[in-house]
């Protein structure tokens, strides 16, 4: 199963992007080094906890933020590149929807107002009747229907969900050809969680976009993305990215691998007899501290002294599929300990720093 | 520690609940004034918290548990008022108590001692501006418990919840990570050796290991103090793994309840089945789920018979025109749903 389209160019590529900001007159490192690439009409989702730079990440890949070191390429070439009507078609090829549809949306605009402004600082339409079509046309797109019942109505009369739905028909109206999804299904209720989800598809299906979904959900991850691929996020780095049924079925990286054990299953057998893995350390560090070497080393069951705290792991192939992974004992081979080991036989193989046969 | 002036005398006197029952609820309403109208927030609620039991209320929001359980510690916003019903606790030496017609000073007393509460962002429940030392003497002075004994009381607990005692109880708030603040809570719920705590969403706003920890701890903490838990979530997959019986709610009632096992398992309600095949489990491979369709229900003019009936696959007339009426299905399993035979074989994706 190759789900990833690796023939075509890729839409947007990230190659060894860093990005830090500036607070308090210290630097923050959010961005350690990414190189990504995201493939036309392809699903690929961002994974990671709070603060591990996926935000940022989508910010850089629709062009809201501007990588401090590293160089982006779209369609092949540099950002920099594009000026003028080709700096504008960029800008509108790539679009965000946001995780809080009660902030993004302005709360004294009606539905038909937020959609009208991109559709005419764009020349989207060229008279009130095509205004008018193409908004209608947009809201049947995201299930909003009738239109006629839309319209004229302020985000503060609609649900969550309408309101996300609003959103995301705000970021077609230009008609992408990626879009970014950034935790958009958080604020909403888990019972219509999945249709908003299943929308994305279609959309995907039908307007033949790329869709990077964003989210800190690894179990909605892995509903959304089974087509596509999933990215790990560690503190500013992927450490982890392949077809999402290699990563979340047979997760390589040890942080990967502790993110699986550790996720909940609506299922209570199956939750209650899950193989947990130990941290070495529960501690999260500061990105004004980050751990030399690889940076889950202080947490990893599988550290070993001389190699993970000195050398940086780069992402390498694994498995001989599609699935790479950032961690020298496990790509170097130093032994690929296999995922469903019971965690104190993992822990006696990683102890000691002799490298395994 | 039992708290010395939650004296006989000053309980109204209800008659004793079976043995293993510590908190009864029972045809508990309670609404909003709201400009539109009333909201009918909690309606006919009704269920027996057996010691040392873990019971979880799962549900959309707006369902009403968060609601239901500020009821049941009588700390609803003025707008909030219990219209009818009874709760009922026993106390650790066996007297019954009626929370609804407790005084001021034993409601006070009743409340962190005989039952505590855990809330939903750690940050809100914490004072920005105190210690966590000073928040723990507060709370020992309000109980009658010496400083000295809160003291070794909460080093004790901190160390079961696996955190640094010396360092946390100097700590300010914002010194400790949202984790280490949960469980700041946690413990600090536990300081009076409370038999019910209620938790609400307690691992809603932390990562994926940070709440596996909390779980753990949960799950350890529960074990070695044996008490009672009242656990709510829109989390199936938490409540899944923490509870020993699971109570649905829908628009302010309780539609199933049972064992986790058979609500998992065998749901019998239409919405529990319906939430079921709408939450991923990350190891089931590629799955089939789908939303419940249409928006929970305007809690001022609720829909007629069954509430559920708008959005359900299985409604007939009979769900429109009638509301089910709570029954026992199966062991312990219990029901409001006209068509729980069909929910059943249809069972879960």
């Amino acid at each position: 199963m190759n789900p990833v389209p690796v023939t075509a160019p890729p839409v947007v590529e990230l190659r060894h992007v860093q990005r830090r900001f500036v607070k308090d007159g210290q630097v923050i490192p959010v961005i350690q080094d990414v190189d990504l690439s995201i493939f036309p009409n392809e699903i690929l989702c961002i994974v990671g906890e709070s603060g591990c730079g996926k935000t940022t990440t989508g910010k850089m890949i629709v062009n809201l933020l501007a990588p401090s070191s590293g160089q982006i390429l779209v369609d092949g070439r540099p950002r920099e590149a594009f000026r003028g009507r080709e700096a504008a078609a960029l800008r509108r090829s790539l679009q965000i929807v946001h995780q809080d549809p009660f902030a993004s949306l302005n709360p004294s605009q009606t539905i038909e107002q937020i959609l009208t402004f991109p559709l005419q600082r764009h020349h989207m339409v060229r008279d009130r009747a095509g205004l008018r079509r193409r908004i209608w046309e947009l809201l049947t797109l995201v299930d909003l229907t009738p239109p006629g019942d839309i319209v004229n109505k302020f985000p503060h009369q609609l649900s969550g969900g309408q309101r996300q739905r609003v959103s995301i028909a705000r970021a077609l109206t230009v008609q992408p050809r990626l879009i970014v999804a950034d935790e958009a299904v958080s604020m909403v209720d888990v019972s219509i969680r999945i249709g908003i989800l299943k929308m994305l598809h279609r959309l995907r299906d039908e307007l033949k976009v790329a869709i990077v979904f964003i989210t800190h959900d690894l179990a909605l991850a892995k509903y959304f993305a089974w087509e596509g691929r999933i990215a790990v996020m560690y503190l500013g780095r992927i450490v982890e990215i392949g077809p999402t049924p290699d990563v979340i079925g047979n997760p390589q990286h040890p942080y990967t691998r502790a993110l699986v054990a550790a996720v909940p299953e609506a299922d209570p057998d199956r939750t209650r007899h899950k193989p947990h893995l130990a941290l070495r350390s529960e501690a999260i560090p500061k990105l004004t501290a980050i751990p030399p070497g690889c940076a889950f080393h202080p947490r990893c069951l599988y550290f070993q002294p001389g190699v993970c705290d000195t050398r940086v792991p780069v992402l390498a192939p694994v498995t001989g599929g599609d699935q790479r992974v950032a961690c020298i004992p496990i790509t170097e081979g130093f032994g690929l300990i296999p995922y469903q080991t019971p965690p104190e036989a993992q822990v006696i193989l990683t102890t000691g720093s002799d490298p395994l046969p | 520690m039992l708290s010395p002036d939650l004296n006989a005398a000053a309980l109204t006197e209800t008659s004793p609940l079976p043995a293993d029952v510590v908190l009864q609820v029972r045809d508990l309403d309670v609404t909003y004034k709201a400009q539109r109208g009333d909201v009918q927030a909690v309606r006919g609620v009704s269920f027996d918290l057996h010691v040392g039991e873990t019971l979880a209320f799962i549900g959309e929001s707006g369902c009403g548990k968060s609601t239901l359980n500020l009821a049941l510690l009588r700390l609803l916003p003025k707008t909030g008022t219990i219209d009818r019903g009874s709760i009922r606790y026993t106390r650790r030496d066996g007297r019954p108590v009626d929370i609804l017609t407790l005084g001021r000073e034993p409601m006070r007393q009743f409340l962190w001692a005989e039952c505590s509460m855990v809330f939903q962002g750690a940050l809100n429940s914490l004072n920005p501006v105190i210690r966590v030392c000073d928040m723990v003497y507060d709370t020992a002075d309000a109980h009658g418990m010496t400083r000295r004994d809160a003291r070794q009381r909460m080093f004790e607990l901190f160390e079961k919840v696996k955190l640094d005692p010396a360092r946390v109880f100097k700590a300010y708030p914002h010194e400790l990570s949202g984790g280490m603040r949960q469980r700041v809570l946690l413990a600090t719920a536990l300081m009076l050796r409370p038999q019910v705590v209620i938790m609400d969403e307690p691992t809603t706003a932390v990562d994926i290991l940070t709440q596996r920890s909390i779980l753990d701890v949960l799950k350890q903490m529960r074990q070695e103090l044996q008490f009672s838990t009242i656990f709510i979530s829109h989390d199936l997959a938490v409540a899944a793994e923490i509870a020993d019986r699971i109570a649905t709610m829908y628009a302010g009632e309780i539609v199933e309840i049972g064992p986790v096992e058979d609500v998992f398992y065998h749901p019998r309600h239409a919405y529990t089945l319906s939430l079921l095949n709408a939450a991923p489990r990350l190891s089931a491979g590629k799955e089939a789920l789908d939303s419940i369709p249409g928006n929970p229900p305007d809690l001022i003019n609720p829909p007629s018979g069954c509430k559920f009936h708008p959005r359900c696959a299985f409604a007939t007339t009979v769900c429109r025109e009638q509301p089910p009426l709570l029954s026992v299905q199966a062991d312990g399993h219990t029901v409001a749903c006209h068509h729980a035979d069909e929910v059943v074989a249809a069972g879960r994706r």
